[in-house]
């Protein structure tokens, strides 16, 4: 029965595909009312899957089925404002929707055509209601090459992605290109690994095409170990066939016949999506033998990570596909000459897989004509940390840090000072205010210290200790350097002591100075990427913001007020009315009340720091020292 | 301590066949043991161990480097605080100082009444709602210290 | 074959030995922690690293693994090279200052102390003894346990092991002697760091002296094939 079924739904040639494509089109009304809402990560911890079950029951009773579609898509990236609901085809952007609003939504809007003002977005900038999405302030300064089909399609339908145009750069590739022209097409397009390095992918293909061995493999790096950033997850969550193709695309380039995707298992769900894409692309004829006809052959597997940050890294990662454990080893012979099991391996990233497909169906003249230059194209960035708009964006390289954080974020939210921009996860590094017309892209990020990483961009405002900074990311190698490595492992270990002792009231002199050399050491000698680029936090904030590591070791002060162990809470008299909000808030009773309209008292001998009354108290009245 | 599980043989044969008994798929097989039965009990460590034809010492230095792995029982309930960059630039730190100073454990620890496990992970990708506690896998966003206490209480 | 230079002097080398074979070969002296030539070479204790010219660039590469190509320059003892050597020490005697071997290999290369708090350590966990179970003994009765800052050598569970034979070879290659192994009346003793185990000892027919763990003897007839008499004796004996 399933065997029947597969053999009749098998694509035999490019031609079939573009009929399957005609007539999933022909099938689909394009003004029927379509009811989008986002099941990204982000929307579903606020409630989305709520939202959209309410929405297919209410549309139901109101015998609107056949009328009316409900779709649960991807990560739309504006996540800060979840649950998302787009009505198309007017694209009616409504955010926070409550299971409540749903009845309300089908009555008014879909039946009637009426917009709820409530649900509409207002731009924070001129206090105007907002009714479609791509007006939107956040989405409109965006350039959505590869994430923006992930709020039109539902990912576990292939149907949906072939209807946007999807494999269709499969089907040219494998019609009208030879491997060698997909390689050049793709070096012509300037297209650069989105994972971290930059390194130029076609260049990666060539040597791997080139090398000797049995059999080549092709890798998709879905580890996303970068502790800020998902947008890999968002679109294997989203668009898991966007990553397929081009994916499929390369093997070809390649000469591989057989993939893997290495997911974190942190990600369930992008298991099960990019799981159910390849079952639907080996039924398609997609994938596995004879791919639409033209005699290639490629199978793709899904293995998934056990939480190693190390084990992105790619000689790590080959490891663990091993079974091994995931420790690098020497890079002296790369892994597209001696890779998983000793044969020549191509591994990219997700995003960079994502953009293969564009490159291929619209041409590299198209693509080089994006970005800036050495740096083509978009890049996808998370933005979050002290930033009005928390999300996902797309943005053409070149464009601004201000741009981004300003234009697109929306700035700094309660009226806070910007401080810093971290890029680069851990590896990468601080950029201060003084820097924030530096244009985003490889070489420019590198120059300033930092780097583009994964595109992670934390956003620190004044209220962020740069030191607490530093010790956060050092802390954070130490727990996952792999531990084979001296410098590493021992390195590691010794800053986070030095900057526990600082953020802690011991700094000394000479701390500094020790640190620098440390870095120094980590940097020449360690045996892989994240130790020899692990003190690049610290070296970025030391040279951005020396000033605060001096104000913790001479003054044994935090500027910020962050390190717990020098600063103080206390009550302002003058501005305490007793509530007893605060006294209710402290996990330790450590704050006595002392009757109406009287100052509560704070016992420092009990006082555990953590600051529950300073967030409570919203008349100023505890004092952070 | 919970006295360790014995698990059926037959079911760590099913698991394996899922994989062809490929050594190669050595992590994936121990997700599917864990996820089983909620930590990698000694005795199925072995008999993987065996059914790949992988030296156990092999098996266990796999077992014991990554952080998803659990040897030891867990508790009912699983609480992953995210320590992520984002969460932490808004106050994890002072939300998992409260977990673990309510419950008196620190993290990759238990509670003694098996109730509890705290752990901790590096961006479960909703740091626009950071910080951010998963429990069970239900996820808790925007929270603070003060909000520790009832969000724990509401899991019996 | 291929010609190098190593601080100055021109060598001549065959095409697929490491910088490190090559200096040794010629009295040219590299430090070494986690080296040995039974194994496959690992990478991790970096005190071999030496200085190369590549391109025009500079950069510092592990000798015991970089191979040698033909025009390569290679410095063992440029400042840079020092430097981190130096630290790389610092680092090994804070975590075991109690340990001889790490003394006097500081001592050698200009460390007299350590900048940072001292621990009490005796394994530097350069896996020598991990990889020679492994790749020579074909046993594996031990490996790396935890990751990171955690890591520790041992046997699973750090209980005494089913199939560890007691041949010693561990102990016998641990460069810094963090493994106590002795015989005594007819029982073998192995210490590792976190964890022990005593082996029966089989007598020689000849001579009567303990020579060999029973399960050493078993293993070694199960992978020659050959009578079980063959070991009666001891290799004196024989
Ligand atoms: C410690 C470490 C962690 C890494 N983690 C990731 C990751 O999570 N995802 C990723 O795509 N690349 C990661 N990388 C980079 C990969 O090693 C590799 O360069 C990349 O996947 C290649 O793909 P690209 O050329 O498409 O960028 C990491 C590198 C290091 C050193
Ligand atoms: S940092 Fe916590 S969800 Fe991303
Ligand atoms: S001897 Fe080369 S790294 Fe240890």
């Amino acid at each position: 029965m399933a065997k029947k079924q597969q053999t009749s739904k098998r694509l035999g040639s490019v031609e079939a595909l573009e009929a399957l494509r005609k007539a999933i089109l022909a099938s689909r009304d394009p003004d029927k009312p379509c009811v989008t809402v986002c099941g990204g990560t982000g929307c579903h911890s606020f409630g989305s899957e709520g939202v959209s079950d309410a929405f297919k029951e209410e549309i139901k009773k109101n015998k609107l089925d056949a009328k009316v579609e409900v779709k649960v898509t991807g990560c739309h990236g504006f996540c800060e404002k979840g649950p998302l609901v787009v009505i198309k085809p007017a694209d009616i952007f409504y955010q926070k929707v409550n299971l409540k609003d749903v009845p309300e939504i089908v009555a008014e809007t879909i039946i009637k055509g009426n917009i709820i003002d409530r649900l509409l977005y207002t731009d924070p900038d001129t206090g105007q209601k907002i009714t479609y999405e791509p007006e939107v302030p956040f989405y409109k300064k965006q350039k959505r090459l590869v994430f923006g089909n992930n709020g039109l399609i539902d990912p576990t339908r292939i149907d949906d992605y072939i209807a946007v145009g999807g494999y269709a750069a499969l089907g040219k590739a494998l019609s009208n290109m030879s491997p060698e022209g997909i390689i050049n097409e793709v070096k012509k397009a300037g297209l650069r690994g989105r994972g971290g390095g930059g390194f130029p992918t076609g260049d990666k293909w060539q040597s791997c095409r080139d090398a000797e061995g049995e059999k080549r493999y092709v890798i998709c790096n879905c580890d996303e170990g970068d502790p800020g950033a998902f947008m890999d997850r968002s679109l294997m969550e989203g668009n898991p066939h966007s990553v397929l193709e081009g994916m499929i695309i390369g093997a070809y380039a390649i000469g591989s016949h057989e993939g893997y995707i290495y997911v974190r298992n942190e990600y369930p769900l992008a298991v099960k999506n990019a799981q159910t894409a390849i079952e639907q692309a080996e039924e398609y004829g997609l994938l596995g033998k004879n791919i639409l006809g033209s005699g290639f052959d490629f199978s793709v597997r899904i293995s998934r990570g056990g939480g190693a940050f190390v084990c992105g890294e790619s000689t790590a990662l080959m490891a663990s596909l091993e079974g091994k454990v995931g420790e690098p080893r020497a890079k002296y012979v790369h892994t597209v000459d001696k890779g998983l099991w000793e044969q020549p391996t191509n591994l990219n990233n997700v995003e960079t897989w994502a953009n293969v497909p564009l490159i291929i169906g619209n041409g590299a003249d198209w693509y080089a004509k994006i970005g800036s230059e050495g740096s083509n194209g978009t890049k996808i960035f998370s933005l979050v940390g002290k930033i009005k708009n928390t999300g996902l964006i797309e943005v053409p390289m070149g464009i601004t840090l201000r741009e981004i954080i300003y234009g697109i974020g929306g700035g700094i939210p309660d009226g806070k000072k910007f401080k810093a921009v971290q890029t680069g996860g851990p590896s990468g590094g601080c950029i201060p205010e003084s820097l924030l017309d530096l244009p985003v892209d490889f070489d420019r990020l590198d120059k300033a210290g930092s780097m583009m990483g994964s595109g992670g961009m934390i956003i620190m405002d004044e209220d962020s200790c740069m030191v607490d900074i530093a010790k956060y990311f050092i802390n954070f190698l130490e727990d996952e350097s792999c531990g084979k490595c001296v410098p590493c492992r021992e390195g590691l270990r010794r800053m986070s002591q030095i900057l526990t002792d600082i953020t802690e009231g011991r700094g000394k002199d000479g701390d500094i100075d020790l640190l620098e050399r440390l870095s120094a050491t980590l940097v020449d000698s360690s045996l892989c990427a994240l130790g020899s680029t692990a003190p690049n936090p610290v070296l970025t904030t030391l040279r951005y913001f020396r000033d605060e590591y001096e104000a913790h070791i001479k003054e044994k002060r935090c500027p910020a007020g962050v390190c717990k162990a020098l600063v103080t809470y206390s009550i302002d008299e003058e501005k305490c009315p007793g509530c007893g909000l605060c006294v209710k808030a402290c996990p330790v009773e450590a704050i006595t009340d002392m009757g109406k309209k009287k100052p509560v008292v704070l016992d420092q001998e009990k006082c555990i720091k953590c600051g529950a009354c300073y967030d409570v108290c919203k008349l100023g009245a505890v004092i952070r020292k | 301590m919970k006295a360790e599980v014995k698990p059926d043989k037959q079911k760590i044969k099913s698991i394996l066949a899922r994989y062809q008994s490929d050594p190669g798929m050595l992590v994936p097989i121990l997700q599917d043991v864990q996820a089983e039965y909620n930590y990698l009990p000694r005795e199925a460590l072995v008999l993987v161990g065996q059914g790949l034809e992988v030296p156990l010492s092999q098996v266990y230095s796999v077992a014991s480097f990554f952080k998803a792995f659990s040897l030891k029982p867990r508790g009912r309930h699983l609480i992953n605080v995210c320590l992520g960059t984002a969460c932490h630039v808004r106050g994890a730190g002072r939300v998992i100082d409260e977990i673990k100073r309510e419950l008196g454990i620190r993290s990759g620890e238990t509670t003694e009444d098996l109730k509890y496990t705290l752990e901790t992970v590096n961006c479960v990708g909703a740091c626009a709602l950071g910080p951010i506690v998963v429990i069970d896998g239900n996820y808790s966003g925007q929270m603070t210290g003060s909000k520790v206490k009832p969000l724990l209480e509401s899991y019996k | 074959m291929v010609t190098l230079t190593i601080d100055g002097r021109k060598l001549k080398a065959e095409e697929g030995q490491t910088i490190l074979q090559v200096a040794e070969d010629n009295n040219i002296y590299i430090p070494t922690l986690c080296h040995n030539e039974a194994v496959k070479p690992y990478g991790a204790c970096r005190l071999c690293l030496v200085e190369i010219t590549r391109r025009g660039r500079e950069k510092l590469v592990a000798s015991c693994l970089y191979e040698v190509e033909d025009g390569l320059e290679v410095k063992t003892g440029s400042d840079r090279v020092v430097s981190n050597r130096r630290m790389l020490m610092e680092l090994l005697l804070a975590r075991c200052p109690n340990n001889k071997e790490i003394q006097d290999l500081a001592r050698r290369l200009g460390v007299e102390e350590t900048s940072f708090q001292q621990d009490d350590k005796q394994c530097i966990l350069c896996a020598l003894c991990v990889r020679v179970c492994q790749e020579v003994v074909g046993v594996s009765a031990i490996s790396l346990v935890n990751r990171g800052v955690d890591r520790q050598m041992g046997t699973p569970y750090y209980e005494p092991s089913d199939v560890c034979i007691g041949c010693g070879s561990c102990a016998y290659v641990c460069p810094v002697g963090a493994i106590d192994f002795k015989d005594v009346g007819d029982t073998r003793y192995i210490k590792w760091p976190s964890s022990q185990m005593d082996f029966k000892l089989k007598k020689c027919k000849t001579c009567g002296g303990y020579w060999i763990p029973e399960r050493q003897l078993e293993y070694m007839i199960e992978q020659t094939g050959l009578p079980p008499g063959t070991f009666d004796n001891c290799p004196d004996c024989r």
